[in-house]
């Protein structure tokens, strides 16, 4: 009972408030277009029916959660009712082309990551030459050089899923080599010393103490790295005349005016960041649970 | 104990200096030192902080190299002594490593120094039994107090073999009941094992009442004031603390202590 009490009663209540703010938008954003409406019918309105039209919308300035709901199950469970589960209408296609890509930027950019932190902590010409760039390659819009990675690479015949992929590393390295550093860095002066009283190689001390002690920093980059490498593939797909993934839709639905699909691939993106992340979060309590690292 | 021949010293330091470049001008952590320790000796080196009692024992350790003078660890050189695992050293904190159990920790430096399985397995479970910690090989260093995690950090420097035995303030963080535990269990360990050790400590019951020799030191430039042979007996349970002899030690300890301590600053 006070499990109930104590963690699903605060996240219930804030998810309710949410969708009570959320509602209540959808009333102010689109009583515009329902006065408009009703002026050119001549209809007057009275709140109820005012309120009954703003949440019906077919454009919607804010669609509802109920509408972004029924559209999402449109395109998803309901498709696979009907076995077309993997049609270029279905929300699941567009996802898992997204996912595939997120996961190969990921997977690319955790090890690049993971690479460039070992080599910056080992070698001093490395932390002095390669740190200052890596931050510089953050501070570059991920916009303006998307299109640039997608069309350099279309012209040596690199496309699909890879371009994506790369924008996606571009994003999801920068966590992992900054918290890798961190994280192979922190044994202390004294464990560091200990490991030279018992003439340990450098290859020792990095494989017994530096990577098992990095490894609660390696799973919070990681996570962070996650959530970046969905952004990077996401907008790989915004600029470049996509036909699928989430931001193809993202794209498509703004062109149109289709709110309703934007809204619903936004929430399909979250739910699938939601869904990664919580992986990694498994993984970690997995792992750190074996190494005896967590109480 | 003092004109011992070579091949007895297990160190030998003579004219030692040891002077750290800062941004304040240089730091003489070492002025002159030379001393001879023997083999089986239990040597405590006390004094305030600051005066290089610690920087001495890395110095042995070759974790600091001396600017000038000459010491020998076994005959050798600190680096040579290191290299072939000559001491084994225990420092302030017990640094095991919380993702290794007591058995991982302790057999740590046994899988660096590549000792076979069987033989990993056998030392563990002698130098833990020595140390009073059998049964607790599969814990991890968290369920276990700060007193076993540093009884646990010694059984880790006496795995393997080393005959030298370097301790920097190893009790300096525990409470006064668990230290004099300690302590008697550390003299017992050293009568059983015969090895040197070198006990650096800023406590004066701990350092007469573990030693068979005590190197008071002071700061600024650090230097030995006094060197003490204990007229104590080999056998010392802890009430010997109140015998008249320990507290001579004592009060000749303290007056080194005194004479060596600029209060004008």
């Amino acid at each position: 009972m006070s499990w109930l009490r104590d963690r699903i009663l605060p996240v219930l209540t804030v998810v309710l408030a949410i969708i009570a703010l959320w509602y209540a938008g959808a009333i102010a954003l689109n009583a515009p277009w329902a006065y408009d409406k009703a002026t050119r019918t001549g209809e007057q309105l009275t709140v109820t029916t005012l309120i009954a039209d703003t949440w019906t919308q077919d454009k919607p300035r804010l669609p509802t959660p109920d509408q972004v709901v029924r559209e999402i199950w449109k395109t998803t469970g309901a498709m696979v009712l009907k076995g077309r589960g993997w049609s270029k209408r279905s929300l699941i296609y567009h996802a898992w082309v997204t996912l595939s890509a997120t996961v190969v930027g990921f997977g690319l950019g955790g090890v690049l990551g993971i690479l460039l932190a070992v080599g910056i902590v080992h070698n001093r010409a490395m932390d002095m030459s390669v740190m200052p760039w890596v931050i510089a390659s953050q501070t570059i819009p991920i916009l303006a050089i998307a299109p640039m990675v997608i069309v350099v690479l279309n012209a040596i015949g690199v496309t699909g899923l890879l371009p994506k992929a790369i924008i996606s590393m571009y994003l999801s390295f920068f966590p992992v080599v900054v918290g890798m550093v961190k994280g192979l860095r922190s044994p202390d002066r004294m464990q560091i010393d200990q490991m030279r009283t018992w003439f340990a190689s450098r290859w020792q001390t990095f494989w017994k103490l530096r990577l098992p002690a990095s490894m609660p920093y390696l799973f919070t980059s990681l996570k962070v790295a996650m959530a970046a490498s969905l952004v990077g593939t996401i907008v790989g797909e915004l600029p470049t005349g996509a036909v699928a993934g989430l931001g193809a839709r993202l794209l498509a639905g703004s062109y149109y005016g289709q709110t309703i699909q934007i809204w619903s691939a936004l929430i399909m993106a979250a739910l699938l960041a939601a869904v990664l992340v919580g992986l990694i979060g498994l993984l970690q309590r997995i792992t750190l649970r074996r190494m005896g690292m967590l109480r | 104990m003092q004109d011992m021949n070579q091949s007895d010293a297990v160190i030998r330091a003579e004219n030692l200096s040891l002077t750290f470049q800062t941004n304040d001008g240089p730091v003489h952590a070492l002025q002159d030192i030379s001393l001879t320790i023997g083999k089986g000796e239990f040597v405590s080196f006390i004094g305030p902080s600051g005066c290089g009692k610690t920087t001495f024992l890395r110095v042995m350790a070759d974790l600091e190299k001396p600017t000038d003078g000459t010491i020998c660890v076994n005959g050798v050189t600190p680096e040579q002594a290191r290299k072939s695992r000559a001491y084994g050293y225990v420092f302030q904190a017990a640094g095991l490593y919380p993702w290794r159990t007591i058995d991982g920790n302790v057999r740590l430096p046994l899988e660096i120094m590549g000792y076979d399985k069987a033989d990993q397995a056998a030392r563990v479970k002698r130098v833990l039994e020595l140390v009073d910690l059998a049964g607790f090989e599969r814990k991890y260093p968290w369920q276990l107090s700060g007193g076993m995690q540093q009884r646990a950090s010694i059984a880790r420097a006496l795995a393997f073999d080393a005959d030298i035995l370097l301790m920097d303030e190893p009790f300096g963080a525990l409470d006064e009941i668990v230290r004099d535990h300690l302590n008697e269990q550390l003299l017992k360990l050293w009568a059983k094992t015969n090895k040197t050790i070198c006990f650096v400590t800023h406590s004066i019951p701990e350092a007469v009442y573990l030693s068979t020799r005590i190197v008071v030191m002071s700061p600024r430039p650090g230097r030995i004031t006094d060197v003490i042979d204990s007229p104590l007996p080999a056998e010392r349970p802890l009430d010997i603390r109140d015998s008249k002899e320990f507290l001579d030690v004592a009060h000749r300890v303290r007056e080194g202590l005194r004479a060596g301590h600029a209060y004008d600053d």
